[in-house]
């Protein structure tokens, strides 16, 4: 068959496949990170310091990362997903252990230039794992249940790390992405409505593992008004924000809610609310273009992808890429509670910036070896 | 054609993945819809809570209107001060900050329970004053230690200050604090520190001198600092009053009539505009500015002389022989007297069944109109009045300007009494008796004046019967001063009066022939009179009547005294009382006189 022949084709060379990346991508990618450099130079009260500038540098050495990444034949990374899984699962757990404390949360590694968070890592690597184990199950295999116990020691185990740490966000993020590949790898259909109407009671056992603070983010979600001045604070004023910027905005470095500092973590977490504000709806709109153009692309590489290991990987990284992204607006819109979710590529933090230009080097390297087959044995094959 | 299980697994993906990304769109098209519901639909709500977090509007207070004298010489001025105020809102606890201050600045525990009821009947972000004035030390001290006092706040600030201290208490008046039941629809009133006239002028012309509040609309930031102003509307001052009083001849008399409870009034004959008016005691209206302590007011409101009111104005005297005038020119004019009829005077006069007594024990002989006045024979006027009648002598009081208040622009002012048949018969519900005449003809009974109508009356009498009123503020320079109308008189009669208040002080019949001016191009006339302040009874009388100086203090007459200066020309007209001051010859004249020679003196250089 035609289409196998083509994928026997010798390994392209570096050059070869310089040549393929997207550019387009790459511009958006860099249009998108160019937008959260002007929002912390802009909450900085027009500075380049304390925010942008340091982010610019992760940012340009995450693109030369993402390059890199992109570079490596697939095979290698479907060969590293186990290893890669193992040393992410290893960090969450020294950080369980040995952590920094910041902000009630015990989430970093101090690596010295940069407090390095596993569970971003942990994200990624899920993904990688997840999808390298269903790659080499046979398509009968799929619907069997003894084979869903390793998937569920894969997402369970950082799960529980993570809500120990305690970061509901993450785990959420972690649960889903994980959940989504296990959907799409042939999971039986039914275990999806039966987990989903178990989780109903899951919630109720959440609510009473929640720390206090969490369990008043929710309270506070449903009824802001509760207590304007206290936790509902961080939502009106959000909300106040993002209102206020009306249709055009207030102009660059022109937003009273952020410049007055009646915003509350404005260059992390809800940074989305100062684009809002400055540039208003359309403002809104063009962040919001940018993010559907790059999912779009993942998700249309993840379909035309002849590996199930370069389906699943486009595909787990393109959720994740959403649910960031779905997760830190909603919050911002007060839609969703407050949990500590950046906004991708724009947020101002290293570990998310890393994980997120990382998750799109995997995806420019799918893309680059879509024709790439891979026996379900192993990677090299 | 049959799909191979690794075909089969690619068109699970592609459909499951579908799945997914339908969903995924359909949730980004709920933030979509979202931004829309908040950035389209709710911009202007959301714009206003954005504008009403940032925008903080402040009342900037007007600076109060200066009192200035004639001559432009300050006499109620605004001060920098210095003082310190505390934001119940910034503090934590009120109580405690207070506590802390204490240290710095001694704080009493009556001030405390004042500040701690303030900081609860406004809102928490306002200011509330807790020491004002504080010397320079103080205030470096509590503005050092501000990082230990949370909520204070040190501010400069403006006082009224009153340099001439208490020598136009009763006419300036003072201000104070805004008291619950004065606070209005005027904001400026609830800015705390505000003060508003309590007395005198600074009440009554209040709303001039207050001026108008300015506002700023200024950026704050989250924790209410002021970032930037967005706009400004510059407050107005209040008016700069100017005062007819002249400080020289206020302070001259002042300072004449220190130590007695009196009253002078002076005044420009031909506008009415009052060059001095004068009441002592009088009080230093700094004092209540700052908040007069109980203690202190205790003092001024039990003094038996009555330092808090003014005498001017507010004090109803019988007028004693100064009212003569009234009853001759009233017989003249009815013409039932010629001014050389002669009246005999033995000291007595017997109307109806008792008997009245001329002040003089041996008695003026034979005295015509002029003689009368100058020795103020008592029995003359008692005939007189009789003849007269009490309503021609009611009617020409009251052209004179007695019984009513002009309507002067100082609080308090008396109508006086100008009595009449209608009146008594209206408040006793008794007839008017001829002995009622008799009394009122020598202006005891129950005629009474205040200091200001007897001045005016006087005016009137030299000026030419130019009904004019009294004022207190500098009429504005190009507003014309309406034309006083002429009180209809026949000149010659009032010559004659004129003739006999010459008399009393020119001539040797005169009781204050003492008093003349000696000084070269001097001169003044006017009329003595001595108020009893209680009936001499029968039996009293009998024995020996006593010597004012014998009485108790309270009991001895009002010395009164009515001139005018020069007597060609007159310009100036005065009028003296001393409480229980005794013979007005003797007491009130030489106010007068110095008074008057002190003004010629002035008027020379």
């Amino acid at each position: 068959m035609g289409t196998k022949l083509q994928g026997r084709r010798r390994s392209k060379s570096l050059f070869q496949k310089l040549s393929e990346l997207n550019l387009l991508i790459i511009v958006v990618v860099i249009m998108i990170a160019g937008v959260g450099f002007a929002l912390l130079y802009s909450v900085a009260g027009g500075a380049v310091d304390p925010w942008a500038k340091k982010q610019v540098i992760r940012f340009v050495l995450g693109m030369v990362g993402m390059v890199v990444i992109a570079m490596v034949d697939i095979r290698v990374w479907m060969f590293l997903a186990y290893p890669f899984y193992f040393l992410s699962l290893m960090m969450l757990v020294v950080v369980s252990i040995t952590g920094q404390t910041g902000m009630g949360a015990t989430r970093w590694i101090d690596l010295g230039f940069m407090n390095l968070q596993p569970s971003e890592l942990m994200k990624i690597a899920l993904i990688m794992a997840l999808a390298r184990y269903y790659h080499c199950l046979a398509k009968e295999e799929t619907g069997q249940y003894m084979r869903l116990i390793m998937p569920i020691f894969l997402i369970g185990a950082p799960v529980i790390l993570v809500l120990f740490q305690p970061d509901l966000g993450t785990a959420l993020l972690i649960i889903i992405g994980g959940i989504s590949i296990l959907f799409c790898g042939g999971v039986r259909l039914w275990l999806f409505v039966i987990g989903f109407i178990a989780m109903i009671p899951a919630a109720f056992g959440a609510w009473n593992y929640m720390k206090l603070y969490q369990q008043k983010r929710v309270l506070t979600f449903l009824n802001p008004e509760r207590d304007p001045l206290g936790a509902g604070y961080h939502s009106i004023q959000a909300k106040i924000a993002v209102g206020s910027g009306g249709v055009y905005g207030k102009g660059f470095v022109q937003g009273s809610q952020s410049q007055l500092n009646f915003l509350p973590e404005k260059h992390t977490d809800f940074i989305f609310t100062v684009l809002a504000e400055e540039f208003g709806l359309l403002g809104g709109l063009g962040l919001l273009g940018l993010y559907i153009i790059l999912m779009g692309y993942a998700l249309i590489i993840s379909m035309s992808v002849r590996s199930q290991f370069g389906r699943l990987l486009s595909f787990g990284i393109a959720v994740t890429f959403f649910l960031y992204m779905f997760i830190n607006i909603a919050m911002n819109l007060g839609m969703v509670p407050v949990v500590g979710v950046p906004l991708p590529l724009v947020s101002y933090g290293g570990s998310a910036m890393l994980t997120l230009l990382g998750g799109i080097g995997l995806v420019l390297c799918v893309a680059i070896h879509r024709d790439t087959t891979i026996s379900r044995g192993g990677a090299f094959a | 054609m049959v799909n191979s299980p690794e075909d089969q697994k690619y068109q699970l993906f592609t459909r499951r993945a579908g799945l997914i990304s339908a969903g995924m769109l359909v949730l980004t098209s709920g933030l979509i819809g979202r931004m829309y519901f908040l950035q389209v639909v709710g911009q202007d709500q959301y714009k206003l809570l954005a504008d009403k977090n940032r925008i903080s509007l402040r009342l900037l207070a007007p600076e109060r209107g200066k009192i200035l004298d004639r001559n432009g010489h300050s006499l109620a001025i605004n001060r920098t001060d210095y003082r310190v105020n505390i934001i119940p809102e910034q503090a934590d606890n009120v109580e405690e900050t207070l506590e802390a201050l204490n240290k710095f600045l001694p704080i009493t525990e009556r001030q405390k329970k004042r500040i701690l009821r303030a900081t609860r009947r406004q809102r928490a972000f306002l200011p509330v004053t807790v020491a004002e004035n504080l010397d320079w030390e103080t205030f470096a001290r509590v503005n050092i230690n501000i990082p230990d006092l949370p909520g204070i706040q040190p501010d400069m600030g403006i006082t009224r200050y009153y340099p001439e201290k208490d020598l136009l208490a009763h006419i300036v008046g003072y201000v104070s604090s805004v008291n619950e039941r004065e606070i209005g629809e005027d904001p400026l009133l609830e800015l705390p520190g505000f003060k508003i006239g309590k007395n005198g002028m600074e009440r009554i012309l209040d709303i001039r001198l207050r001026g108008k509040a300015g506002n700023s609309r200024v950026e704050v930031n989250v924790m209410g600092r002021v970032i930037r102003e967005l706009s400004r509307n510059d407050s107005v001052s209040g008016d700069t009053l100017n005062l007819t009083i002249d400080r020289d001849i206020q302070k001259f008399t002042a300072d004449r009539v220190r130590d007695e409870s009196a009253a002078v009034v002076v005044m420009d004959v031909h506008t009415g505009e009052i060059l001095a008016l004068t009441s002592t005691p009088a009080f230093d209206p700094n004092d209540f500015n700052l908040g007069i302590s109980q203690k202190k007011y205790d003092v001024l409101l039990n003094d038996a002389r009555k330092p808090l009111v003014n005498k001017t104005v507010q004090g109803e005297y019988p007028p004693g022989s100064t009212f003569k005038m009234i009853v001759a020119l009233a017989a003249l004019e009815a013409g039932i007297i010629k001014s050389d009829e002669k009246i005999f005077c033995n000291s007595k006069y017997q109307i109806g069944n008792s008997t009245k007594y001329c002040w003089k024990r041996k008695g003026h002989g034979h005295v015509n109109m002029v003689e009368a006045i100058a020795g103020s024979c008592d029995v003359y006027f008692y005939e007189v009045a009789g003849r007269v009648g009490i309503d021609k002598i009611h009617e020409m009081a009251a052209r004179f300007g007695l019984g009513k208040k002009f309507g002067i622009d100082i609080p308090g002012e008396r109508n006086g009494l100008n009595p009449s048949k209608g009146w008594k018969m209206a408040t006793r519900g008794l007839r008017w008796q001829g002995g009622d005449t008799a009394n009122v003809g020598i202006g005891q009974g129950d005629v009474l004046v205040t200091p200001l109508q007897l001045c005016v009356m006087t005016s009137r009498m030299v000026n030419g019967g130019k009904a004019v009123s009294p004022s207190i503020l500098l009429s504005e320079k190009d507003s014309i001063a309406a034309v006083p109308e002429v009180i209809p008189y026949n000149r010659q009669n009032m010559k004659i009066i004129l003739d006999g208040m010459d008399a009393v002080i020119n001539k040797p019949i005169g009781v204050a022939y003492a008093q003349r001016m000696i000084k070269k191009d001097m001169s003044f006339g006017g009329k003595t009179g001595s108020a009893q302040v209680r009936r001499i009874s029968k039996s009293e009388r009998d024995k020996r009547v006593l010597k004012n100086e014998e009485k108790p203090w309270i009991e001895r007459d009002h010395a009164l005294f009515v001139g005018f200066g020069p007597l060609e020309n007159p310009r100036y007209a005065i009028s003296v009382i001393v409480e229980h001051g005794g013979g007005g010859a003797k007491k009130a004249a030489p106010i007068a006189k110095d008074v008057l020679e002190f003004m010629f003196t002035k008027d020379k250089v």
